[in-house]
Parts: C-alpha cells; structure tokens; sequence
C-alpha cells in the first residue's frame, strides 16, 4: 500500500513538475535520465527465480479486494475484480473475482467424478482425463455474478469500479461442450432440464433448460491456457454462456436430467428479484447489456492536467456482442459515441475508448451500451421506475462517475 | 413471456431425444454411487428420502447445531441469514425474506439442509433430523402450527408455504426501450448532481482517499 501511495505521490509531483517547467523557460533536466538507475548497471535475477511469475512490486495494489460488511464470513462471500486498473478483455487468471458458498474446495484431479444421471439411457461416470478425451473448443466469455451493482440499488454506495462491477471477469475457456457428454449417457424425450451440483461443501445447485445446455454450455477445464484455479472451480466447472455467474457451477461433479426444474436455494431463496409490489421474478437467467467507465473512477483519478485524456471501459450483454458504447461528459445530456477496439465476441467484455481534451474543469462521466439485440443500457431511474430498489439481482443501469477539478473522482448520482 | 419460457414450450414439441453418442468414455455409475450423490428434491417429492420427524424432535437439532448462526427464535446472528419472522414485508421498504416470508417450496428447505447445513459440517445429519429440522423450521414460521406434526415423505404435501404464489416468470423483455437512444439535449437542462457515495463513506480504505 505504500507503494502504491508513494508511487502516486511521485506521480502528481511530476506532473506539477512538468507544468512548473513548461511555464518557465528554462527546463529542469530530468534525473530518470540523467542519473544512472540501479537497473541500468546492475544484474537482474536469473532465469527461476520466480518459476511461475508474479507482476512487478510497483503493481502491488493491482488485487482482488472485498467489502467486508457486506457478508458474514469469508467463506460465504466475495470480492471484486480490480477492472479500474486492467486493459483489453481478457481478466488474468488470479484477478479473477470470487464468490463461494462453503469457501475454496481444494479437489484432488484424481479422485474427482462428473456423474451423468436422471433421465437418461445409460447413466455414466467420467473422470477428468476422461473429460479430455471428447472434442474440445476455446470460448472467450464473461462471467458476471447477477448481484453486480446490488448495493447501488438505493443510491450510489461504493466509491470504485472494482466495488460497483467488479464482480466481473473474463477469460478464454478450454473445454467439452456439453451436449457431447451429455449424449454420450442418452437424454431421453422427457429430459428438459439439467441440475449441476458442485462438489463443494455447500453441494451448489442450479437448474437450467436442456435447451440452453445444448446450445452452447461447456464443461471447463482450463482458463486463459492454464488449468482452472482452485477458486474458480478445479478441475471441473460449468460454462453458462451470458447467465448468471451463480449457474456457472464450479468443482462440476454431477448433472442430472429432469423434467421440471428443481426450485432449489439459489434460485428461489436467492437470485429472484423482488419487486416493489412484493412479487418476485424467476428463472432471470440472462445477464443484461451493461457498461462502465474503468479510466477515469474514483479509483483511477486523472493525474495529469487538462489535456489530452484517454476515457477507458468495458461493456458487455449476456444476449450477444455490443453493438455501440456511447459515452456523455456532462451527466447524460449530450452523447459521443466511443471507439471499441479488440475483439468482439458474443457474451464476451468489450473495450471501449473516448480520447478528449480535458479542459481541467468537472465532468459527469457516463457510458451507455447497446447490445446486438438492440437492447439499451437504462438509466438507474428507468430501472428503479420498474423495479423498485429491492430486487439486488440484475442492476444493469448506467453509472455515473463525478471528476471534479484536480481529477478526483467520485461515485454519484445526478438529477 | 420470456423467449426462454417460449422456446421450451416449443421444444417440448419438436425436441428428439439427443442420441447416445458412442465415443466409449466414461462407464456405467452404478446404483450406489448414483444412491451416494443424488439427495437432491423437488417441490413434488421427487427424491425425498425414508424417514420422518417432528418440530419438537428438531428443536434440540436447532438447538445445538444451527441457533449460534442463525439465532434461537431464526432471527439470524450477524449477518447471517433470518429463517423466520417477516410475514407480509416483501412489499415494504425493507422486506425480510425467509423461510417463512419468502420461500416457496418446503422442498427447498429439506434439500438444503440436507446438502449445505449445518455450515462447515455439510451432510452430517440423518435423514430423520433433516425432516426434524425443516419442520422445526415451519414450526418457527407458523407453517406448521402442531410441534408433533410428522414430517414425512407421505405428510410432506399437507405443508403450504405461504408465499408460493410469490412469483412469476422473467418477463424483462417488456422493459426494454425500443429505438435509438437520445443523442443531444437528452435532460431537462444541465445536470448536477443529487448524491455522492461519500456521504455514506462504506467504501473499504485501499489506497490513500
């Protein structure tokens, strides 16, 4: 932390450095140049020092972070992807946000099982080397757990991108696509719906159309080219392209075919939405269009002075590509539409780009996605006009980001 | 209606069986392993096992393994979840969804239970104490008024969770602005801001604020 502190520090100071010497005529000459650093004469480590490599010292505070008031106990909670300090799409495997239910199971390849059952012909067992052996595919996806954004419903809350929609990742999966296995056991006419459990200790379940498992669902083995972490589901989890994070089961060690949905905890319990009214909607399986802007958030200030600035964000639908990011200055007034650049897959996060010259004084940062179904992104009053403020799940709405003079920036509403 | 829900109702129409494939993997479980990991239930009874108890049987269950979290009357300690009370809420500004207010299946709670609790000891009680339990949790609720009441696979049916029509299915589609978005002069004159995440200050302390 104080790295990052002092590293700041050195920051604004050269800046304040480089506009003191832009004033006057005569410019300091800059010692990063002309003294001789002790990395330009000494030797560095060799080659194992670090068999497996960790980012620089200077990237120290580039970590998950949690909110802890928000559960009671590090085994039943989560923490937050650091979005506002990340580029491109792709999340690096151990900045990956967590959410467990009995905390990380700790699975033995060797003795884990995936059990095929229910209504099927035969009822069978793999193990992962087994798994391996069907035909593989490489997706690029999100996994947004539904609860994104949950504590903003009434207000703004969390000063950070990483603490507003940080419970977001997204890497390049290797795995099954799971109506190979799926029908290497037989579904019968009656099968409708899948059940995935976890091998954890809180045993996760959800039910999910055979539909939707047919379509494009994968059984997992590998992230970003490396085995899965413990955390996100070692050995085995479920993909569950563009729903709910919750449904992505992870430490995957059955699946049983039905005929109805199971009504289970987590999708009766937890991840329905009430309304203001006291109904609650179910089976909101889809992961809305959304965006944010990651650079500038309070967490990511401008440091420079006015000038030239590159305004940096994700934006993402679990219903297809992004079609167009929009962004506004001045708290949704008027709309620029921004520059995506990288790749563009379905269900995956999109970056986008505005450069503007920033005149130094306040800004209303916003942004605002469309998707390929030609959904918009809503403002937080059209969605609290529909939705009441109680429904935690699938808070999809657009965010606004305050700069204020000097480049700080804080989480706020406007009106 | 969701393309969701109108796409299954399609499918069970024109949906063929997905064929056994024949790559040779994997191989037969066998009727204890599948016995071993499928507990789960559904809110028909499909996959409650033999077995039976009573409010009272569960009281001491609680008692001794589930009050410490969740409270001696299922207020919930900490913030760990309420099991009962907040009948006739969910409307209000603060609603408090439990077993009682807001589940809709009893099933739900045998199979739960039966899985997951107690927390950090998963899978430890026997059948007969996970009927005790979920009926010792009914029995907080009101739901179930009788603490002698036999909670059975065959008695399972009588119990009505009082929320059960409490839902509906995803129906967002009908939120959805149609058209292009406004691109200029979108809000009734400039806009300013009406609340600041500052003044609640629960953001944690990371980096220097």
């Amino acid at each position: 932390m104080s790295d990052s502190i002092s590293r700041r520090k050195l920051l604004t100071g050269a800046a304040a450095t480089a506009g003191a010497a832009l004033a006057t005529t005569a410019r300091a000459d800059d010692p990063a140049i002309t003294e001789v650093q002790p990395w330009n004469q000494e030797l560095g480590d060799g080659v194992d020092v670090a068999p497996y490599g960790v980012p620089s010292e200077f990237e120290a505070d580039v970590v998950r972070r949690n909110v802890p008031w928000l559960t009671a106990d590090a085994t039943s909670s989560i923490n937050f992807t650091p979005i506002h300090a990340l580029e491109g799409i792709i999340t690096p495997n151990g900045l990956c946000f967590e959410r467990h239910h009995s905390g990380v199971a700790l699975v033995d390849p060797a003795e884990h099982r995936l059990m095929i059952n229910g209504l099927v012909d035969t009822p069978l067992v793999f193990t992962v080397d087994e798994i391996k052996r069907f035909p593989r595919e490489n997706r690029i996806y999100f996994l947004e757990c539904a609860a994104n954004g949950g504590m903003e419903w009434r207000g703004a809350q969390l000063n950070g991108c990483q603490f507003t929609h940080g419970m977001i990742h997204c890497v390049q999966y290797t795995g099954v696509p799971l109506k190979h296995i799926l029908a290497e056991a037989g579904v019968k006419t009656a099968g409708k719906w899948i059940l995935p459990e976890g091998a954890d200790a809180s045993g996760m379940t959800r039910s999910i159309p055979l539909e939707k498992a047919l379509e494009d669902c994968m059984v997992a083995f590998a992230m970003n080219g490396e085995a899965l972490r413990p955390e996100q589901g070692y050995p085995l989890r479920l993909v569950v392209p563009g729903w709910e994070g919750n449904m992505w089961v992870k430490w995957l060690r059955r699946i049983e075919v039905g005929d109805m949905p199971w009504h289970h905890r987590e999708e009766t319990s937890k991840y329905t939405d009430l309304m203001s009214n006291g109904k609650a909607r179910r089976f909101t399986w889809e992961m809305d269009v959304k965006s944010v802007i990651t650079n500038p958030s309070p967490q990511a200030p401008i440091t420079h002075e006015s000038g030239h600035t590159v305004l940096s964000g994700l934006a993402w639908s679990g219903r297809g590509t992004i079609k167009r990011v929009d962004v506004s200055l001045d708290g949704g007034t008027n709309w620029t539409t921004a520059r995506l650049d990288g790749p563009s897959h379905p269900k995956a996060l999109h970056r986008f780009y505005h450069e503007f010259n920033w005149d130094g004084g306040p800004l209303l940062l916003q942004s605002r996605a469309i998707d390929s179904e030609g959904h918009v992104q809503p403002t937080k009053d059209a969605l609290r006009a529909v939705r009441g403020t109680e429904s935690i799940y699938h808070n999809n709405s657009i965010q606004t980001w305050h700069v204020r003079e000097g480049g700080e920036v804080e989480n706020v509403e406007v009106g | 209606m969701s393309k969701w829900v109108k796409s299954l109702a399609l499918v069970a129409f024109v949906a063929t069986p997905l064929a056994a494939a024949d790559l040779g993997l994997g191989r037969p479980a066998t009727e204890a392993e599948i016995t071993a990991w499928d507990i789960d239930v559904r809110p028909d009874g499909q996959g409650l096992p033999e077995g039976q108890g009573t409010a009272a049987d569960g009281e001491e269950i609680y008692n001794d393994q589930c009050a410490y979290c969740h409270g001696v009357f299922g207020e919930g300690e900490d913030r760990w979840p309420q099991l009962a009370g907040g009948e006739g809420s969910l409307a209000d500004e603060t609603p408090i969804k439990t077993v009682g207010s807001y589940w809709p299946y009893v099933s739900t709670v045998f199979d739960y239970v039966h899985r997951a609790m107690p927390f950090g000891y998963a899978q430890s009680l026997s059948d007969d104490e996970v009927y005790a339990l979920t009926a010792y949790i009914l029995y907080m609720n009101d739901i179930i008024e009788d603490e002698e009441f036999v909670l059975s696979k065959a008695s399972f049916g009588e119990v009505e969770m009082p929320n059960e029509s409490g839902f509906f299915p995803d129906d967002r589609e009908a939120e959805y602005a149609a058209g292009e978005p406004c691109m200029t002069d979108c809000t009734n004159g400039p806009m300013a801001v009406t609340m600041r995440a500052r003044v609640l200050d629960v953001t944690p302390e990371t980096e220097e604020q």
